[in-house]
């Protein structure tokens, strides 16, 4: 061991290059690596955490809010009867290799996400497109096949960037937008590097070169922030640790929102879970407190419907599924359950899921519902949970913003089958109006609530560590992303 | 000796074969769709036939067996489906940190195994011998991992003298290697602990045989007899184990590739698997079995040189 030491340290005064930080230049953790750097491909939520609003823009996006704002369409007229919808593209705007874009890229990139043999994973944010036509190269015309009050909101995604068909056959490797960042290393395994793009058509920012490196471990994580080799991690792994970021002056910590609910999702069409007193009875056994103390380390807030509680349509429905034991038992008399029954729980890789798994069970013995716990890697939870239905209850968080229409269609996983909340929804998808739509919002959060379709858990938090001078970092994360626009060192 | 090197390559031929049949029924049985996976819970049925399509998993599985072992007889292992990179360039860039590493570590275990079991073989009983066969004894029972988080609580987060990790590529040998310092050593100790007791008591064994006993009669001091006679016939375990190790720290620096966030090979692996590329992970898998046969192979051959008789007996 002594050997070692001395080996080290004499190494380590031969190696030890001192470079003072430049403070125009940021190093950003993850903890996930993206399988590759397309974002019009695959689901990869890494993908969008890199690239999106750094280095690829859509006609709209999110802000640090999740409100949509102005992206490349710089303004847009619809129709009144809401099927057309005219885009005004900024002027100037070139992609990174130095083409032009104009609407014949916006034609090029709907069309391509919403063709028949697209890879695209959110081609069902494109589905209502019946035509795209350019009017002129910074003017062009979306027609729908029928009134989409989401519309602008579907085209803010990640997976809706504009891309140039002069770049798209490299994009998996060497990913051309028109973002203020231009891509510029990856190696792969370690680190994706970007600078500052000078040709930008926007406000420049502040930093000149970031960096991001990808680290999943808790404890590699822990040290690389405290060894002050990374300067941001957003989605800090290890919530244990946050205490001791929040007392070391050199840190801040900022603890947002996420679109996740995260749920304890229950087979409808398979018994016990058919009988909506079971699942009533199911709720009311769990008390969301002790999960997120327990799992969360505190982190996330109580949801008692399938939404996101910052949303401004947000309905407080937590009433519906108090934590009562008592009652949880009297309803399981009532369905002739009360010697209660067995059901498999399977529970996929993420803590939220395995340590909440765990309280949950315990929470569930308690009114007599036993649990077959099983844990999955996400493969096999797509397999067995997601696509072939064989489940009992399951834990997962549902990241994608505003999700809710997943309960219009009986054939999710959880196969819950309402007309009525497909007639709600349908009504919705038609409605632009906002104060029709926040009516029918809270009209769609109370059924499923009122249905108790899923356990609501609670909105899954998302930590950011960062070093203290570090100003501008997104707090919520309204949609995966790391937007290093207007982030900077302070001053 | 010829016919011994023949016999030892046509057992590896043999080995490669039912090796790539094993990797591949393994890892196509395997749970989980790969496309399903890549394009998330939104995605559509024709969007994931679409891309199982794109992917070439339509195919039969004999078909996609044969094109697999055709492809890597003429060195191309195929393209990643996630990484959309060739896995001969993924396998590329990763074999020069997981190699490297491995090399390292075997270096530090061999340079400190090598002379504290000699000396603690030919100081049998002294103190010295039990302070270090006490230092071995501690060094098999600390697990790497553990022992590597304390080397960065020490150098990194402390004294400040190493990264937590990361790898900054070969343009920068020195950085390079500096890098790999930690994770080296944290992969060296309890490889050096275990090498240096096997060191040890293969020499002892040697030291009490005939020969040795004839070659002191002949007038060598104890100390001559050891150098001369004793040590090459005492490499024969010795270098099993360091065959073994390589393989091990090649293969098997996926934990420590974990805590230092290295992109190695076993980290590689780690991510394909979870990914279900699994034309990576059989790749990968293949190119370890190739190494630990070949590696293998070249240590019988090395058996043959350091033991004449081997050579007759085959």
């Amino acid at each position: 061991m002594h050997h070692f030491k001395r080996l080290a340290a004499s190494t380590a005064i031969v190696l030890c290059a001192s470079g003072a930080l430049a403070q125009d230049s940021i190093t950003v953790a993850i903890q996930l690596e993206p399988p590759n750097l397309d974002p019009t491909s695959g689901a990869a939520q890494a993908v969008d955490s890199v690239l999106y609003a750094n280095v690829f823009e859509g006609l709209t996006r999110f802000d640090a809010d999740g409100a949509v704002v102005r992206g490349l369409a710089q303004s847009w007229d619809i129709s009144d009867d809401g099927l057309v919808y005219t885009f005004n593209l900024a002027a100037g705007v070139t992609f990174h290799d130095g083409t032009t874009m104009d609407a014949e890229d916006v034609k090029f990139s709907l069309d391509r996400a919403r063709a028949e043999d697209s890879t695209n994973a959110q081609k069902v944010l494109f589905e209502d497109i019946a035509d795209v036509t350019v009017i002129d190269p910074l003017t062009v015309q979306v027609t729908l096949a029928q009134p989409n009050g989401m519309f602008l909101f579907n085209l803010a995604w990640g997976d809706a960037v504009i891309v140039a068909p002069e770049s798209i056959e490299t994009i998996a490797t060497n990913p051309i937008g028109t973002g203020p960042f231009t891509f510029t290393n990856w190696a792969q395994g370690d680190r994706i590097d970007m600078a500052r793009n000078e040709n930008y058509w926007g406000a420049a920012p502040a930093l000149e070169t970031a960096t991001f490196r990808f680290i999943s471990d808790p404890t590699a994580a822990f040290a690389a922030m405290m060894a002050e080799d990374v300067d941001v991690f957003v989605g800090y792994p290890a919530p244990e640790n946050l205490p001791q970021f929040e007392a070391d002056p050199r840190f801040q910590v900022l603890v947002g929102n996420t679109e996740g609910e995260t749920i304890l999702a229950m087979n409808n069409q398979v018994a016990p879970f058919d009988n909506i007193l079971v699942r009533q009875a199911v709720t009311h056994a769990i008390d969301r407190q002790a999960i997120i103390d327990g799992a969360m380390f505190g982190l996330g807030t109580p949801i008692g419907t399938h939404f996101a509680p910052h949303n401004p349509d947000y309905v407080d429905l937590l009433a519906n599924s108090q934590f009562d034991p008592d009652l949880s038992r009297a309803l399981l008399e009532e369905a002739g359950m009360a010697d209660g029954f067995t059901a498999t729980l399977k529970l996929p890789p993420p803590s939220y899921a395995r340590r909440g798994g765990e309280i949950i069970a315990s929470q569930l013995r308690a009114v007599g519902i036993e649990t077959e716990i099983t844990n999955l890697e996400w493969a096999q939870w797509l397999e067995e949970v997601f696509t072939n239905k064989d489940f009992g209850l399951t834990i997962i968080s549902h990241t994608e913003p505003m999700d809710i229409n997943i309960y219009a269609n009986p054939d999710y996983y959880f196969q819950y089958d309402n007309p009525d909340f497909r007639a709600v929804l349908d009504e919705l998808n038609a409605t632009t109006d906002p104060a029709a739509r926040s009516a029918l919002l809270a009209q769609a959060q109370t059924i499923i609530s009122e249905d108790y379709v899923n356990a609501y858990l609670f909105q899954l938090a998302v930590a950011t560590v960062a070093r203290a001078e570090i100003t501008g970092l997104w707090v919520n994360q309204p949609t995966a992303a790391v937007d290093l626009t207007g982030v900077s060192w302070g001053n | 000796m010829i016919r011994y090197a023949l016999g030892r390559f046509a057992s590896l031929v043999i080995s490669l074969i039912v090796a790539s049949i094993v990797i591949f029924a393994v890892v196509e049985v395997i749970p989980g769709d790969p496309a399903a996976f890549m394009l998330g819970v939104n995605a559509r049925p024709d969007t994931i036939a679409a891309l199982r399509a794109e992917m070439g998993l339509d195919q039969p599985l004999i078909a996609r067996y044969l094109s697999w072992v055709g492809g890597m007889m003429q060195g191309d292992f195929g393209m990643s489906w996630t990484y959309k990179t060739p896995v001969a360039d993924l396998i590329g860039d990763r074999v020069w940190v997981s190699l490297p590493l491995a090399i390292y570590a075997l270096i530090l275990s061999t340079i400190v195994a090598f002379p504290a079991g000699i000396y603690a073989a030919s100081r049998r009983g002294s103190a010295g011998d039990t302070a270090i066969m006490g230092a071995t004894q501690l060094g098999v029972a600390i697990p790497n991992f553990w022992f590597a988080m304390i080397l960065v609580l020490i150098f990194a987060i402390n004294l400040r003298w190493f990264s937590a990790g990361g790898f900054p590529g070969w343009g920068n040998p020195l950085a390079a290697i500096k890098a790999l310092t930690l994770p080296a050593v944290a992969l060296a100790l309890p490889q050096a602990a275990i090498l240096a007791r096997v060191m040890r008591s293969s020499l002892l064994d040697m030291l009490g045989e005939d020969f040795i006993r004839t070659a002191r009669a002949k007038g060598l001091t104890r100390r001559q007899a050891l150098w001369r006679h004793a040590l090459r016939n005492a490499l024969i375990p010795v270098l099993t184990i360091i065959g073994l190790q390589f393989s091990f720290l090649l293969a098997g620096g996926i934990i420590i590739e974990q805590v230092f966030f290295l992109p190695g090979l076993g980290r590689l692996i780690f991510q394909s698997i979870s990914a279900r590329d699994l034309i990576v992970v059989e790749s990968v898998v293949m190119l370890l079995v190739f190494t630990v046969i070949m590696v293998n192979f070249i240590v019988d051959l090395t058996y043959a040189a350091v033991d004449p008789r081997l050579r007759v007996r085959a």
